[in-house]
């Protein structure tokens, strides 16, 4: 007997700031389940499990938050199963969700991932204490801007390419109503004359610190029937992982991403990603990530991915739209931040992304990594329901 | 789907109250090898591989990313993370497998209460708006529990002294034990009050630890196991955090998660329950309506030794190992997280029988 198939038939989002005072974490994290909820017009009473992610618990101070969270998400007497497997935990998190969908253990499933980072500071929050780390590595910029250069010298890539993502990027936030950032007049001059933070990284080339959560409600074949909306189908799912540190480590393309992506593509029968699938949301916290995913993700041949950046195929009305809704360069919740990517790629298949919304986009990737880029989780979803 | 998914191996370290000289990873990685040697399989070479730990019992963001390296996870693995008790990865494990991409799983766990203060830590748990500020500790609320049990005549302080002793003398038949044998009952009974009326035997030890099991389906399971030990369901529930809004006295996701799991349609032998404090094992024990008849934590449970995080995916662990070597038939595991029972896993595990 084959797997049930995934419908995505609920999305729902907050809007995301640096500090959202106004609510408490459950206050948060209802918001966007109602949302979800309301969107596939359901309600709690409806829903099997929840599945809940987000990254780590010194982020808000609270250890093992799901706890608390349980009344809030409506999940007393339901199981709740919490995830976290870094920055990637957003798109693990929906992929274990899928994964009780698919083997039939449940219906229809509430997944939700979150952050609310101004509880604490994340940089700090994410910054070993010696001797696990050399002093003065402060954050994840520190940790990835020497793999920026690595990706620079081996490429050739000129030196403007961050820039042109972070433009973009930030522009296409003003379309997104639900962005963190929403810089009007941004100027390509602007990105480049911002301060450098860690070189080669710029401050308008990185991911701002964000309070928020995104929430998907999956379900089978009975469940997308139902909903009132177009759901979005998932084709392919698939995570990867590697260790931080070892001998022979490609931080540029690491082996993880693209053996994951190879797994989603298999699945989702795509043989040339380049042509098949019509709008990525990608997991790009530093503006250079673009290109470097581009190649580590098969769109690009190696050494090429900063190309597709500067042709311009990347930006909305491109052929290969890259992060229409403003990307992680635009809201940063971090735990959350992996299931937005997910989410806006079931939004785009689904015809649901507002102004943000690709023209005819039917097949979209939604990818997320975290810790020392060596979690990987990715999902391909279409508007059409998978034929195996 | 219709997938039979077992439990094939189960390996543990010695549990001990302090580990300064290894980390995390270093504590694993015997535990991963033995698992993985008793399964017949290489380093990387399950399916699917998924953990079960906690930052803040390391100190450190992002712990489990270091834990990675005991696994081999090169090339890369389908790997996933929960930030709770094992337990539950061997959950989300079990979900993988039933999916049919992957026909075997690595589940493991492991804790290291030592390098904080446990009793602390374990306060952020708690709501964070109202009840976290004002720092009550696991101890304080299983005394709130127990106090409650008492007080609804559900058990007393002798009956409480006789399962730490049932526990611990237990524990002597477990090599890995931290805590091994007990004085009688009339003697611990003498002993001033920890926090009324908890006395220290009431209380779990503080424990560095790990743990790992191997999961397999269908005939891979049947090759690597002489006698698997067959998950007929397995489910797990949450009540409310509150504390005010609960019956402490009872276990309603306990039993509700029994249900789901095929518990009560068939009497288990053996029972391993994840009871850190006596009296929760009082209320398991009527959640479960478990008899006389039935041996309840011959390893020694929480009792004798509780790397937290790593406890409840033992009991499973536990179980089935009574289960390969034949000393059971149908066994009845649980696994608990959060304050005073919140949330409850319950899985019936099986032996074919001859």
């Amino acid at each position: 007997m084959s797997k049930e198939p995934v419908a995505v038939v609920g999305i729902g989002q907050t809007r995301h700031a640096a500090a959202r005072h106004d609510v408490s974490i459950a206050g948060l994290v209802r918001e966007a389940a109602v949302r979800a909820l309301d969107d596939a017009a359901l309600t709690w009473a409806d829903v099997e499990a929840v599945v809940i992610g987000k990254a780590p618990d010194f982020f808000e101070g609270v250890m093992m938050p799901e706890l608390y969270l349980a009344d809030a998400l409506g999940a007393t007497g339901k199981p709740m199963l919490r995830v976290h497997t870094a920055g990637s935990v957003g798109g693990s998190t929906a992929l274990v969700a899928a994964s009780l969908v698919a083997s039939r253990v449940h219906r229809t499933v509430l997944t939700l991932a979150f952050e609310k980072q101004s509880e604490s500071n994340a940089m700090w929050g994410l910054s070993l204490p010696v001797p696990f780390q050399q002093p003065l590595l402060a954050g994840a910029g520190g940790f990835f801007a020497p793999h920026v250069r690595a990706y620079m010298r081996r490429s050739g890539a000129p030196e403007g390419i961050g820039t042109l993502v972070a433009y973009k990027d930030r522009r296409n936030a003003l379309r997104n109503p639900y962005a963190h950032l929403h810089e009007h007049g941004i100027t390509l001059e602007r990105v480049r004359s911002s301060p450098m933070l860690w070189d080669p990284i710029r401050y308008s080339e990185t991911c701002p610190s964000s309070d928020g959560a995104c929430a998907m409600v999956l379900t089978g074949t009975a469940g997308a029937a139902r909903a009132p909306h177009p759901p979005a189908w998932v084709h392919g799912g698939a995570m990867r992982s590697e260790p931080t540190l070892f001998a022979g480590k490609d931080f540029v393309s690491p082996r993880a991403g693209r053996d994951c992506a190879a797994e989603v593509y298999r699945q989702a029968g795509v043989t040339d990603p380049r042509r098949e699938i019509d709008v990525v949301e990608m997991y790009v916290p530093f503006s250079w990530y673009e290109p470097m995913w581009l190649e580590n993700l098969g769109f690009a041949a190696e050494g090429e991915g900063w190309k597709l950046t500067e042709s311009g195929a990347t930006e909305a009305d491109g052929d290969l739209p890259v992060n229409p809704s403003g990307g992680v360069l635009s809201a940063n919740p971090i735990g959350a931040s992996g299931m937005l990517r997910f989410a806006e790629a079931a939004l785009q298949v689904r015809g649901a992304a507002g102004e943000r919304q690709v023209p005819g986009a039917r097949r979209a990737l939604g990818h997320a990594y975290g810790g020392g880029a060596q979690f990987f989780s990715m999902w391909l979803v279409a508007d059409t329901r998978p034929t195996t | 789907m219709t997938r039979d998914v077992a439990i094939v191996a189960f390996a543990q370290s010695d549990h001990r109250r302090r580990t300064p000289e290894t980390s995390e990873a270093e504590m694993l990685l015997p535990v991963l090898r033995d698992v993985l040697d008793q399964a017949g399989l290489d380093p990387g070479t399950p399916g699917f591989t998924c953990s079960g730990s906690s930052d803040y019992l390391a100190g450190r963001p992002f712990s489990f990313t270091m834990a990675l390296d005991s696994v081999g996870a090169w090339p890369p693995i389908a790997e996933s993370h929960v930030e709770t008790d094992g337990a539950w990865a061997l959950y989300e494990a079990w979900v993988k497998l039933l999916t049919g991409e992957a026909d075997t799983a690595l589940v493991y766990a492991c804790g290291k209460s030592s390098p904080g203060d446990l009793r602390a830590v374990l306060t952020r748990q708690l709501d964070p708006y109202y009840v976290a500020p004002l720092w009550p500790d696991p101890i304080a609320l299983a005394a709130l529990q127990t106090q409650a049990l008492i007080d609804a005549g559900a058990t007393d302080e002798r009956a409480l002294a006789g399962i730490a002793v049932r526990n611990r003398r237990a524990a002597t038949a477990n090599p890995h034990a931290q805590l091994q044998g007990s004085a009688p009952a009339e003697r611990l009974l003498e002993a001033d009050h920890l926090l009324r009326p908890l006395r220290t035997h009431d209380a779990p030890p503080i424990s560095d630890g790990a743990a790992a099991v191997v999961l397999a389906a269908d005939d891979t399971a049947r090759r690597i196991c002489p006698r698997p030990a067959w998950i007929r369901g397995i489910d797990h529930r949450i009540e409310p955090h509150g504390l005010g809004v609960r019956d402490l006295t009872d276990s309603p996701s306990t039993r509700l998660a029994a249900e789901h799991a095929g518990a009560f349609t068939a009497p288990v032998d053996t029972a391993e329950l994840h009871a850190p404090f006596t009296a929760q094992e009082v209320v398991l024990r009527t959640a479960l309506r478990l008899g006389d008849d039935v041996l309840v934590n011959p390893s020694g449970g929480a009792l004798a030794a509780n790397p937290v995080m790593a406890t409840g995916l033992i009991r499973l662990g536990e179980a089935a190992a009574r289960i390969h070597r034949g000393a059971s038939d149908r066994a009845l595991a649980h696994a608990t997280s959060g304050p005073c029972l919140q949330q409850n896993l319950v899985a019936v595990l099986e032996g074919e029988r001859p």
